[in-house]
């Protein structure tokens, strides 16, 4: 892996060393393992676990293991409605999380309120949490939950961790 | 050597929980307040129960709801009532086809309709559709909170074979939207009503491998047996429905007490409890797994022809052919999309049997396309009431088998 | 066990004087009563006449109406297809009516939702405190004068709300009696 391209590699012809980027060995180990913290807050929550099933089998991805401790996770997939009652306490899991750390907001409830336009309703998580990836579908198919998640893994090996990164903060709208 | 012989008096188990209420008071000590919060691990949603315990033994829980508010009932006072159908779908997101149906029985008591019955024979296979699935997600969730990981994948395998066949029939494998006040969206693609006798006939053989893992399985009887034990007369008191009132003794099911969409005419029985605990509540949902599918084949044996809505076509979308070349049609199309149906003015109250409970609708309407008032009894938000008097003297793991047992649904709870 | 009109006759003589006149639609009967009597309306439906579900209470804002406030109990049966369903008017300056959560315990959150929601507060009830928003909104969400954008409120460490961007957009439509201002080349409101 050399700049975020894929070489072939051949034990026979190079032995058992491969020379790589210290930026890509580590964008490679955090894109095949992403353990998510599943918020399933709403109907994109059934949605997550049918990914999470024996069908759409999201562990083939790296997901090994939905963690429920956002303490042991790496992606949060806010997966359903986010209410005003709900938000601070989202926020306070997602500060809980060690870096590093990405956020995938699952079905149009997530990414921008979906059909709920009313007074309960938070209007995307994106105006507490930094966003990565946004999914779309009311709610998306398993299929497109998976896509999100390798868009995301795309994303993560573009990513230049050895070099100092400036942190964005979100301001809360 | 003499041998002697002592009685062990066992009392019920109603009794054992009040006796362990009371002692938990006299015992000194501090009490350890935890914080179930929204976010846990098990998969019933966004629930906060805030425990008091005394060690491992609860002596208050107050559950707080209203996590998953999103204004329905406030949306439902601007929306026509075809468009307020999506967010039906969302109430009980485990089985979207009966809120649909129940929401469309309603609005059509409303207009003093009676649907044809090719209608309300889908409408009663995609009920019991659903509620084969959202039992199998209920059960295979208390399963997995109680420790049987595997019963969880095998449900959601067979779920897998009903998305299929709903998505054949509406277009969505979830959030189907699939009735219109009147009538429905599209009649069933040809071919579907064997695919849904194929299935049932595959079914029947894993409801049997399911009952062999957990009915008797030594670990889940003991974790479930005799915990949470809801009385009789604290089930009609709470105003409970659905399996939590017939594990208790209640014999109510609103499709024989007030029968719809033509449920009389089938032949089924109500799983009924005795003791009220946690195991007969799973038992009764597993009986009624085995009385859908005895239903869905006697509608599939006597499925009729038939147009599938009222023919109303002031009242109702009319065929799209005529919107695009006669005036009338246009014109009907133009004001039913913008302005909505023509509802009397008046009140109506429906309740349909839910895979959770009776779902209820009441509508106040004051003439027009849109309902002034609309509320929405959700089966999941009462049969939480009874939480915090059903948590105190049971144990911090039984907490999890109750609730798993209650089967709530928080998007319905909440709505 | 009574049959509805049975019921509504008995309520009719027992209660003298404290009852409206009975309606009936599409098969459902209503009978209006005072608002101090109903936690008695409510023991003798139980007791005497054998309707022992609560179905539903819910709550309705007819605003500009006097008096504004209804609230709607719907009474059914466990083993009979019986239902009645009782109407009480509350006015806007005493925004309250007595409890009867000591008559079904289903009451209880029922009416915790009505004063969530609508704000009318239940005399006697144990434990009257907000289910669906958080303790410190400041507002009633189902008052019609209430927007469904919602209002900006804070109550710090809890919750916040902001108004949602509705601008007309494709998920609204005006109420029953506002259609021609969302569609203008609708009919206007025939005159009553």
């Amino acid at each position: 892996m050399v700049h975020g391209r894929e070489i072939a590699y051949n034990s026979k012809v190079e032995g058992n060393v491969i020379l790589a980027n210290l930026d890509a060995s580590i964008n490679w180990m955090r894109t095949h393992s992403l353990w998510p913290m599943p918020m399933g807050l709403a109907c994109c929550a059934i949605e997550l676990m049918a990914s999470g099933a024996a069908r759409f089998d999201i562990a083939r991805f790296g997901a090994e293991v939905m963690r429920m401790s956002p303490r042991q996770s790496d992606v949060l997939i806010v997966a359903g409605t986010v209410t005003y009652k709900m938000a601070l306490a989202t926020k306070r899991i997602y500060e809980q999380m060690p870096d590093p750390k990405w956020v995938i907001a699952m079905g149009a409830c997530a990414s921008s309120g979906g059909m709920y336009r009313s007074y309960a309703v938070l209007q995307g998580i994106d105006r507490i949490l930094p966003v990565d990836v946004y999914i779309s579908g009311c709610p998306p198919r398993p299929e497109a939950l998976l896509e999100g998640l390798m868009r995301l893994q795309q994303k993560i090996m573009t990513e230049k961790s050895t070099m100092r990164q400036k942190v964005v903060e979100p301001n809360l709208v | 050597m003499a041998t002697t012989t002592t009685t062990i008096e066992q009392p019920d188990a109603y009794y054992r929980v009040q006796q362990a209420a009371e002692n938990a008071a006299d015992v000194p000590g501090e009490r350890l307040t935890l914080n179930m919060g929204p976010s846990h691990p098990s998969t019933h949603g966004v629930l906060r129960i805030l425990l008091e315990l005394d060690g491992e033994l609860v002596t208050k829980a107050t559950p707080d709801v209203g996590y998953l508010h999103r204004g329905d009932e406030k949306i439902a006072e601007n929306m026509t009532y075809n468009q307020f159908v999506p967010y039906t779908d969302r109430l009980d997101y485990l089985a979207p086809l009966a809120n649909n149906v129940a929401y469309a029985c309603a609005v059509e008591k409303l207009m003093n309709w009676e649907v044809p019955p090719r209608c309300a024979a889908i409408r009663v296979l995609c009920c019991e559709l659903a509620r084969i699935s959202a039992h199998l997600l209920g059960f295979g969730a208390m399963a997995m909170d109680v420790g049987a990981m595997s019963v969880f994948l095998y449900t959601f395998t067979e779920r897998e074979k009903l998305y299929n066949l709903f998505e054949s029939l509406t277009g969505a494998r979830f959030t189907t939207s699939y009735t219109r006040i009147g009538g429905l969206t599209r009649d069933v693609p040809p071919g579907w009503l064997d695919e849904v006798a194929a299935f049932i006939k595959q079914y029947k053989p894993q409801i049997e491998e399911t009952d062999k893992l957990l009915t008797r399985n030594k670990i889940f009887v003991e974790r479930n047996r005799d915990v949470g034990v809801i009385t009789r007369e604290e089930a009609i008191s709470y105003g409970l429905t659905g399996p939590n009132v017939r594990g208790s003794g209640v014999d109510y099911d609103v499709r024989k007490v007030r029968p719809y969409l033509g449920y009389e005419k089938y032949n089924f029985d109500v799983p009924v409890g005795t003791v009220g605990d946690c195991y007969d509540r799973y038992l009764c949902r597993m009986e009624e797994l085995r009385q859908s599918c005895r239903i869905i084949e006697q509608v599939l044996a006597s499925f009729p022809e038939g147009p599938i809505h009222v023919g109303d076509t002031k009242n109702y979308l009319p065929k799209k052919q005529k919107v695009l070349t006669k005036m009338e049609e246009l014109i009907h199309q133009f004001i039913l999309v913008t302005e909505g149906l023509k509802a009397p003015a008046g009140e109506v109250y429906f309740g349909a049997e839910n895979p959770k409970g009776e779902l209820g609708f009441y509508i106040r309407s004051r003439g027009g396309g849109v309902p002034y008032r609309l509320k929405i009894r959700a089966p999941s938000f009462v049969n939480l009431s009874i939480l915090d008097r059903l948590l105190p003297g049971n144990m911090m793991s039984d907490v999890v088998a109750i609730l798993g047992s209650l089967d709530f649904v928080m998007g319905e709870c909440d709505r | 066990m009574a049959t509805p009109t049975e019921a509504i006759q008995s309520l009719q003589s027992e209660f003298a004087g404290k009852v409206g006149t009975a309606r009936e639609f599409r098969g459902e009967h209503t009978l209006e009563v005072d608002r101090d009597i109903i936690a008695s309306v409510a023991t003798h439906l139980r007791d005497k006449l054998g309707f022992d579900y609560l179905a539903d209470i819910c709550s309705v804002d007819n605003m500009g109406d006097e008096p504004r406030y209804e609230v709607v109990y719907e009474f059914a049966s466990f083993s009979l297809p019986h239902h009645v369903r009782v109407i009480a008017k509350v006015s806007e300056d005493e925004q309250s009516l007595p409890t009867i959560s000591g008559v079904y315990a289903t009451a209880n959150w029922h009416e915790r939702e009505i004063w969530d929601m609508m704000g009318i507060k239940f005399d006697g009830h144990p434990d009257l405190r907000r289910i669906l928003m958080w303790e410190g909104f400041p507002y009633f969400p189902l008052q019609r004068d209430f927007p469904l954008e919602g209002k900006p409120s804070d109550t710090p460490g809890e919750a916040f709300t902001r108004i949602a961007p509705l601008e007309g957009g494709p998920f609204v439509t005006a109420p029953a009696d506002h259609n021609h201002d969302r569609e203008p080349r609708a009919r206007p409101p025939e005159p009553v």
